[in-house]
């Protein structure tokens, strides 16, 4: 390792640290050493490195500044993870991180000196060149997109491991600071399940580093007391190193830990989120060695470390004093205390300053940094006086030093309330923003709700609690109105921004945006705020504006003359901090959905194709690569079913039940054809239309009973059947019942003209013989001893009958045909058979043959719809559409010369030039010795016998003729055997 | 350093390049009022004065310029539509895009990326082979292409067939692009300026009412105007509006999520689209990945985000891109577009005369910016269609001449 300068302070500094244990890591290749408990950022701030990446513009050096994970300042590269906050993230051994955005080294960024093109690179800029001549933005684009980004992706990273949690609570409270906790406390009390959310992995918020004007010690022992009476109390469930990254509609709040996404619902909400120190706005403010007030304290009192030796500190409230004093006990010398007010913000503090000999000076600022080698730390300020108004005046004097603390004011962490209602509104009265609009069931506590004396906050925190309690009806007594904290004003700085002639005075970091350049903004006419904004990028950045769109909005309210009081700024977004694509996802839920016969298919030699959610067996030929010996395989297989008896799993049909005296009411209302006369034990088709009148499913309706049908829909139809079915029965209140039995039967189609020998060798007490089982009819009764429906109907034009089955006893039965069928050598057929099948027989399969404005005279299939019924979905559609023009006709056809090139699905169908229709389904049939297909086509060219031309490949166009369907059977005899 | 940055280099002091005009008051009587300052009320007012010199037009935006749908949408630009009337309307926005930010003076980051729609099913690989036919069949570049092809255009995506849904061929269309959004509109809203338009925010429209000469008054939050002419473009609250003018619209509104990610380091060069898992993507000139996916499941009036469109987006993203698992979603928000039953747009006349209506642009509204100002503006000064909207007429609800767009345009892009 390394000999390094080391900054960390003796015991009892360090309330995080556990110095009995070193922990070595690496960081831009050098070894380093820091204490379990460390964050990346503090282990490497006590050995002295502070920059960790380069800014996004301008390249200049980044360091943290809160070191509480709020700003993309600490964004380290770590291995194969981009952007991660190393003020966050805890060190351990072998963990090796690098910084971001840099050219050449992290210490010498060559890029650096883009700075000193920023007078050549206004707010903008990339708006006003490189688009002339036209065509050339793509050549600078190549250059714009090698400078962009910040971290890497690794594009061959291994996977992790994510998943999620659901979480329930009466009330849940969002902060475990002062006000936090306090809130949890007397929720609890009053009996509400509480759980409570931090980001950090210790409780106590500012407890664990502020004075509050006090002693430390005092501090310390009331956070020590109010924590272990929190951690004790069994109502309290405790959720701390996570962060709550959004709050959605009715209480429903994201929260990360590490690779686990809890979704919590709760009754009520406390968000206790507190707020974020702004920075101060002169020259070279964003250099390493300036840091807010409340950064220094978190290093000093949590990690042991020495910010600087000799410092300087800016401010405009008591914060600062408090962290003069906490500098000064650890040794580090305050050069000057710069209270920008017109008279200092405590004199009883500064006086006590004065006393151990620090300067106080008030009226005055800081107008500049004085930047040290390569920009990388600071060797002193220059300190101006302020005229009444404000100005920076004078010439300055410079005081040396490595550390400028600034303390200025506070932006309320109201993000999360904003996420879902809540609005940030500039208060006069405060200097800052207030939350308004807090959504139903919730409400503020503590600093995000401008109460930052102690007292205020504790009673705001105590007083949220009841607040829950009453809305709970726990406590409907509970009542405590803890006001309004009167020291609020005095905590903000109303224009901590003094501009500097020479630039470099950063309003956003992320995005280095100037003052000049929102100035810019205005003068270009985006005086609207959220113009400015979107105009110059301020705020849009990873820290999501957490540091900078307070001071832009005064900023810009100044320039262009608006009034600041009552301003808004853009709707905050979800999600409050980046979260990853991993957490979000978590594991990946993408069900399958597998017949009962799936693992038999597989035995079988099949090749599986997805079809919806559901995976069907394609064919049987055991492999899907050798083209030849699946067509061979595919041809065999149709050849079963026409000649022998095969079986189809057809199982992922959907299946319908409706019960009651209006069920058949309700299907004549469903679908387009008559059910009223449908006769009990006889199947009938089902065409559904959508309200415009275009086909949008089919099926077969099997009448059980006077009362009582069986339907089933097209496999992917199936979901979107049932609810379309109960919108549509809500809105009409007929006497039925509707119910989704889809996964209660399976179906298996035996077909063939042995199926009828096949099915008689069975045991069972239904009579399959032609008289009593006629084609159409749908029988209930037991094969094997397994309850089935059985039903004769045509999709493959042969002699069948198709059992639906309760699931658990559908492979046994499917199994019993096997071994019954053996003599007859039955096989199982796959969809790409059926395919040609139904395809020899002229049925369409609705998606692939029709599209959402294929309306049933389109697909020859007005035979289906029952014109003089009063109503169905789609009637005045498709009675008007009657006495349109038509536009197109599906049709059967052949192909001219089966040698020559073959059309696919989607080739169009052309005449003169136009585009009249397309094929939607083709194939050789080996049965009928040539290739036919559907086409939609131009109503003239429908009559049979019409010669059409369609566009294959290559811009061939080869001859089909119109036929009529089927193209087999056409006399529709043997499925009627 | 291009030249045109000098000059604010070497100059003391910076010279505004003014954008949009000081507020200042509404006139009693226009001769055109367009409802809607997003970008394409905009474009309509800038080819109302560039192509025909009409200048007496006031553009009423309700909240700040291009606040809309303008600033929310995912700013994809393509033209590989189902439908040949579709088709070749996109294919002349195309056209116009390409020398648009010569004509307005404003780099719109116009950038040409191409564009794979992948299908995982047999079904969308029908569909995809369906649009590529008719591009092709109207002189559109786009094909279907294979995995290897996707490989070789886009080896980041995980074509692994040990997957749920793999990867099974795509669209593909070279010409496919994003641009600038907001730049669009401030583009349009300058050279609209500087020909005298007015464009007046924070002025929302309360009451139409149509006068017996001819005339239309309409009432806003800062008095009431008289119009000869009005064009409605306000996507998102298209049917409020139709209805405060009197009429219906066949639309239903619908909210329509999206999200970024924070800047990385550029790796993804097209614009990728799968509709089988409903997301879509492309990487933006400062690293972000810009994602969105299918619409909401219900029809709503509120920008709300929701958790479970990231959740299943970000599953989606990581079924393509298995290893973005550490890369972070940085702001998610959401639009509402304005659904047609046939998922193609309206544009033209509407039963009151002298209203005209741009409407219906539910997902696809961006990329037809300047064609649609274009034909907007053209029907507005000489009252007549104009042949490239014809088929996208009000009344075709009314005659069943939908222009089925649901296999091109199902994902919200």
């Amino acid at each position: 390792m390394n000999k390094r300068a080391s900054n960390r302070l003796p015991e009892p500094w360090g309330s995080v640290i556990d110095r009995d244990h070193t922990i070595s890591f690496q960081f831009e290749g050098k070894d380093y050493r820091g204490y379990a408990g460390d964050t990346l950022a503090s282990a490497l701030a006590a050995s002295g490195q502070w920059l960790l990446s380069r800014s996004f513009k301008y390249h200049r050096p980044r360091a943290a500044l809160t070191f509480a994970g709020l700003e993309a300042n600490s964004y380290v590269q770590v291995g194969d993870r981009p952007n991660v906050l190393a003020d966050l993230l805890p060190i351990a051994d072998g963990l090796s991180a690098v910084g971001q955005n840099y050219l050449g080294s992290l210490n010498r960024d060559y890029a650096i000196h883009a700075g000193r093109l920023a007078r050549f690179l206004p707010v903008g800029f990339y708006y006003r060149a490189f688009f002339r001549p036209q065509g050339i933005w793509p050549l600078w684009e190549r250059f714009f997109r090698r400078a962009a980004g910040l971290g890497k992706i690794n594009p061959n990273a291994d996977p992790g491991y994510f998943d999620k949690q659901y979480l329930f609570a009466d009330v849940a409270v969002i902060g475990g600071g002062p006000a936090g906790l306090s809130a949890a406390l007397s929720a609890a009390g009053a009996g509400a399940g509480v759980v409570l959310i931090e980001e950090a992995a210790m409780l106590g918020g500012a407890l664990n580093y502020a004075r509050f004007q006090r002693e430390r010690s005092e501090i310390q022992s009331l956070r020590d007391d109010l924590v272990a009476r929190v951690q004790a109390n069994d109502n309290i469930r405790i959720l701390a190193g996570a962060t709550c990254t959004g709050w959605f509609t009715d209480n429903w709040l994201a929260i990360g830990r590490s690779n686990r996404l809890y979704k919590l619902r709760a009754k009520y909400v406390i968000a206790c989120t507190g707020s974020v120190e702004q920075t101060m706005v002169f020259r070279n403010n964003d250099l390493p060695g300036v840091l807010p007030a409340s950064g220094v304290q978190r290093l000093l009192r949590l990690y042991a470390v020495r910010p600087g030796k000799q410092a300087v500190v800016a401010t405009a409230n008591a914060e600062g004093y408090d962290a003069a004093l906490d500098l000064l006990a650890a040794g580090v010398s305050v050069q000057a205390v710069i209270d920008i007010n017109r008279s200092v913000a405590n004199p009883q503090l500064a006086e006590r300053l004065s006393a151990m000999g620090v300067a106080v000076h008030h009226s005055c600022t800081v107008s500049e940094a004085i930047p040290g080698a390569g920009l990388r730390s600071i060797t002193g300020v220059v300190v101006n006086q302020l005229t009444e108004s404000g100005e920076v005046t004078g010439d300055g004097r410079k005081i040396d030093c490595d550390l400028l603390v600034t303390s200025v004011g506070y932006a309320p962490l109201g993000q999360l309330v904003c996420h879902c209602g809540g609005e940030f509104i500039y208060d006069d009265d405060v200097n800052s923003f207030s939350v308004r609009n807090c959504p139903p069931d919730s409400t503020l506590a503590g600093s995000v709700n401008h109460r930052y004396a102690l007292e205020a906050v504790l009673a705001d925190g105590r007083s949220a609690g009841l607040d829950a309690a009453r809305a709970l009806g726990l406590d409907p007594a509970a009542a405590a109105d803890a006001g309004p904290d009167p020291g609020a004003a005095g905590i903000n700085h109303p224009y901590p921004i003094f501009p500097h002639r020479k630039g470099k005075d950063f309003v956003d970091f992320d995005e280095d945006q100037t003052v000049a350049d929102l100035q810019n903004a205005v003068a270009d006419g985006f005086a609207h705020a959220e113009l400015a904004k979107r105009y110059s990028t301020v705020g849009m950045g990873p820290s999501q504006g957490r540091l900078s769109s307070l001071n832009a909005l005064r900023i810009v309210q100044r320039y262009n003359g608006g009034i600041l009081a009552g301003a808004s700024v853009t709707t905050q977004r979800p999600p409050f901090k980046p979260v990853s694509f991993g957490v979000l996802a978590g594991r990946s839920f993408e069900p399958e959905r597998l017949t009962p016969m799936h693992e038999w298919h597989a035995d079988h030699g099949a090749v599986f194709m997805p079809a919806g959610m559901w995976q069907r067996a394609a064919h049987y030929a055991g492999a899907k690569d050798q083209a030849a010996a699946v067509a061979e395989k595919i041809a065999e297989e149709v050849a079963t079913i026409r000649g022998n008896v095969g079986v189809i799993d057809v199982s992922p049909l959907g299946g319908i039940e409706i019960r009651g005296p209006d069920a058949a009411e309700f299907l004549n209302r469903m679908y387009t054809f008559a059910y009223q006369k449908q006769p009990v034990a006889r199947c009938r088709y089902l065409l559904m239309t959508d309200d415009a009148g275009g086909i949008i499913d089919d099926g077969v309706a099997c009448r059980l009973g006077d009362e009582h049908f069986y339907v089933t829909t097209t496999t992917t139809g199936s979901d979107a059947v049932f609810r379309n079915m109960l919108r549509r029965n809500a809105e009409w209140g007929l006497e039925i019942d509707v119910l989704n039995v889809s996964s209660t039967y399976a179906g298996m189609n035996i077909a063939g003209p042995n199926s009828r020998q096949l099915m008689e060798q069975m045991e069972s007490d239904i009579d399959f013989s032609k008289d009593a089982f006629p084609y159409l009819a749908a029988l209930q009764g037991m094969v094997n001893g397994i309850p089935v429906i059985a039903m004769r109907v045509g999709f493959v034009g042969e002699l069948g009958y198709e059992l639906h089955v309760p699931w658990s006893n559908a492979l046994t039965l499917w199994e019993q045909l096997f071994a019954a069928g053996a003599g007859f050598d039955i096989r199982p057929v796959g969809v790409e058979a059926q395919r040609i099948l139904r395809l020899e027989k002229g049925h369409i399969i609705i998606g692939q043959d029709t599209d959402e404005l294929t309306m049933p005279r389109d697909a020859a299939l007005d035979w289906a719809v029952a014109t003089a019924k009063p109503y169905f979905v789609g009637k005045p559609a498709i009675g008007f559409s009657r006495t349109r023009r038509q536009s197109r006709q599906l049709v059967g056809f052949r192909l001219l010369n089966s040698n020559g090139p073959l059309p696919e699905e989607s080739h169009l169908v052309i005449h003169d030039d136009a585009i009249v229709g397309r094929v939607t389904s083709v194939a050789r049939s080996a049965e009928l010795g040539q290739v036919i297909g559907l086409a939609y086509v131009a109503p003239e060219q429908a009559r049979p016998g019409t010669i059409f031309r369609i566009k294959v490949d290559k811009g061939l166009e080869v001859a089909a003729q119109t036929v009529q369907t089927p193209f087999y059977d056409p006399e529709n005899l043997r499925q009627a055997l | 350093m291009p030249l045109a940055l000098l000059k604010y280099g070497f100059r003391r002091k910076y010279k505004g390049d003014k954008y949009f005009p000081a507020a200042r008051p509404l006139k009693d009587t226009y001769d055109v009022v367009i409802i809607g300052g997003g970008g394409h009320g905009l474009a309509c007012a800038y080819y109302l004065a560039s192509d025909w010199g009409i200048a007496d037009v006031a553009v009423l935006e309700k909240g700040w310029l291009a606040s809309g749908n303008t600033a929310r949408n995912t700013a994809i630009i393509r033209a590989n539509y189902l439908t040949p009337a579709g088709a070749l309307f996109y294919e002349e926005s195309m056209r116009l895009w390409r020398s648009l930010a010569g004509e307005l003076g404003i780099n719109l980051m116009y950038s040409e990326r191409g564009h794979l729609t992948l299908a995982h099913s047999d079904a969308a690989l029908r569909t995809s082979r369906w649009r590529a036919e008719v591009n092709q069949h109207l002189g559109i570049d786009s094909e279907l292409v294979g995995r290897d092809e996707i490989a070789k255009l886009c080896p980041e995506i995980n074509l692994s067939e040990e997957v749920r849904y793999p990867v099974l061929g795509a669209l593909y269309h070279p010409p496919g692009a994003i641009a600038r959004h907001d730049a669009v509109a401030w583009g349009y809203a300058r050279g609209a300026m500087h020909s005298g338009i007015e464009i007046h925010q924070q002025t929302e429209v309360t009451g139409i009412k149509k006068h017996v000469g001819g005339s239309i008054e309409l009432e806003t939050n800062r008095g009431s105007i008289t119009a000869g002419t009005v064009v409605q473009a306000v996507a998102g609250m298209s049917s409020e509006v139709a209805r405060m003018a009197g009429f219906k619209l066949p639309i239903r509104s619908i909210p329509l999520q999206a999200c970024v990610s924070e800047p990385l380091k550029p790796f993804l060069d097209p614009i990728v689209v799968s509709g089988s898992l409903h997301v879509y993507v492309s990487q933006s000139a400062r690293g972000e990945l810009v994602m969105g996916g299918a619409t909401d499941p219900y029809p709503l009036y509120s920008t709300r985000s929701t958790l479970d469109f990231t959740e299943r987006l970000m599953a989606s993203m990581l079924e393509l891109f298995p290893f973005l698992e550490n890369a972070k979603v940085l702001r998610q928000w959401a639009g509402i577009a304005d659904m047609t039953p046939d998922f193609s747009p309206v544009m033209g006349l509407t039963p009151i005369s002298k209203y005209y209506i741009d409407a219906g642009w539910g997902t696809w509204g961006f990329k037809a910016t300047p064609v649609c100002g274009k034909c907007m503006a053209e029907l507005t000064a000489t009252g007549k269609v104009p042949d490239l909207i014809r088929s996208f007429e009000l009344e075709r609800f009314g005659r069943m001449e939908q222009v089925g767009e649901r296999g091109a345009a199902a994902v919200g892009h």
